[in-house]
């Protein structure tokens, strides 16, 4: 099956689209690198390639996780299968 | 994959192995270019590298400025070298420095003579320079003269998916065999920090690391007026998808694959510990990155990219691959090799590496890249504060 989203580690919280775009109520496949499992989710939001979805809810202050690790922090709530970008996740660093 | 265990270059007078054979007219300072690009223009087949330093500088400063220009000289890639500056004494200490490798190398100072005058002694014993370099051959050389250095650039998550450890990849099974390989970005190692300073091969590797990345980012963090926002991320690495320079950086760091390095290089610095790799404390902009790397003696530059930087050395060619589908299709001619195929999962990373690894050797064995035939030829000299 043809993957739409990329995830690389199984702790994280966040995947990346690869194809063009998602549109808004896809059910979309996910591959995760690490363990080379499968998961689906359904979009909320229009995503574009490379841009980040969140795969549960996140609420303000959580820890955003990428590679399994901690890439930034979250200030405005997201909804499990919105857009995760820089409207909603900040740096912890400067 | 079988990898090859030679390619053809340009062996120098001190054992160094080129990918390239160059002879180039060196400016010491700014106000020497005009001269410089006059001589380029006169004698065919020579290149003129041109910047904005190089005058009035001090302390550290200076010791990086002449480390640059003298490692510039002194790259395997650079068969001969005419050095032009103001003065004799700059100039002078240029000359000797390149000199030590044994190559052709020959200094002019524009005091007293003039440009028109200059221009007229220099171009002579450029084309006697030319001339002779022409002659060169390119034999088989051991795979182990290969020096690779890597650096980023306008990167995307497609960077971290897939074009960063494309180059890991190639970094992994390149390894083995003898190369000496260079990473840098220290600014750009920013969230990343601790896992990367794990990958020390040793105590003193990791410590120095960190001594290092610390001291890089206590500076950013005493010029910051704001968040940074617009600089690090950048706006292309931001349209890309990155949101955060930890994000960024943990993208980034996946360029060394499971390699650990020995040794921390000073900018332009020349590793001294024998194959492997070595991290090297540079700006994270990519012209200023490869021109410091290409001083310390690197050979050939594998350069991935998101959203499509499209830089290039006068010296050190500079391959460029990609994992984003769009930048091939929009600007295709800037990509010496496309591994967007990870993403659509019809390439795996190692098919990837092993196509890498072909490029990298063709390249290394005189194919252009799309850099070179693009006319790029980036030459930028860190300066590290104001001068006197």
């Amino acid at each position: 099956m043809a993957t739409d989203i990329i995830i690389h580690d199984k702790k994280d919280n966040v995947g990346v689209v690869v194809i063009e775009k998602i549109t808004p109520k896809q059910d979309c496949a996910c591959w995760i690198m690490e363990d080379d499992s499968s998961t689906n989710i359904q979009s909320v939001d229009e995503i574009p390639l490379g841009h980040k979805i969140a795969m549960v809810d996140l609420k303000k202050g959580d820890t955003i996780l990428k590679y399994g690790h901690d890439i930034g922090k979250v200030v405005k709530s997201i909804k499990k299968g919105e857009h995760v970008h820089v409207h909603n996740v900040k740096t912890k660093k400067w | 994959m079988e990898i090859p265990k030679s390619f053809l270059g340009y062996k120098r007078e001190n054992g160094r192995t080129g990918t390239r054979n160059h002879v180039i007219i060196l400016p010491v300072d700014d106000i020497s270019n005009a001269c410089a690009e006059a001589v380029a223009n006169n004698i065919k087949g020579t290149i003129a590298l041109p910047h904005s330093y190089g005058r009035l500088q001090f302390g550290a400063d200076l010791e990086l400025h002449f480390r640059t220009m003298i490692g510039t000289g002194c790259n395997p890639n650079v068969a001969a070298v005419i050095v032009i500056g103001i003065e004799p004494k700059w100039t002078k200490k240029i000359v000797d420095g390149i000199a030590k490798t044994g190559k052709p190398v020959e200094g002019f100072h524009i005091e007293r003579t003039g440009d028109i005058g200059t221009t007229m002694k220099a171009s002579k014993k450029a084309q006697e320079f030319v001339m002779w370099a022409s002659e060169k051959q390119r034999e088989e050389c051991p795979l182990s003269d290969l020096w690779i250095s890597v650096k980023c650039g306008e990167s995307d998550t497609t960077s971290g998916l897939a074009a960063n450890p494309t180059v890991g990849n190639l970094m992994d099974k390149l390894e083995p065999l003898g190369v000496h390989l260079c990473f840098g970005e220290t600014s750009e190692l920013t969230g990343a920090e601790q896992v990367c300073a794990t990958r020390g091969a040793t105590k003193e590797a990791s410590e120095k690391f960190m001594k290092t990345w610390s001291s890089y980012n206590d500076f950013i963090l005493k010029e910051a007026t704001d968040d940074l926002s617009e600089s690090q991320p950048t706006a292309g690495n931001i349209a890309g998808g990155l949101t955060t320079i930890e994000e960024k950086a943990f993208g980034n760091f996946q360029k060394i694959g499971n390699c650990k390095f020995i040794d921390v290089l000073e900018p332009a610095e020349e590793p001294t510990k024998g194959k492997g790799l070595y991290f090297m404390d540079t700006s994270s902009a990519a012209a200023e990155c490869v021109t410091l790397q290409a001083a310390a003696g690197f050979n050939i530059h594998l350069f991935p990219t998101g959203q499509g930087n499209i830089v290039g050395n006068p010296i050190e060619p500079v391959v460029k691959l990609t994992a984003n589908p769009l930048t091939v299709k929009g600007m295709g001619e800037h990509i010496d090799c496309d591994v967007s195929k990870i993403l659509s999962r019809e390439m795996n990373l190692s098919e990837a590496g092993d196509e890498l690894i072909k490029t990298t050797l063709r390249v290394a064995n005189g194919r252009l890249t799309c850099a070179e035939a693009l006319g790029h030829k980036e030459f930028v000299m860190t300066k590290l504060y104001r001068s006197a």
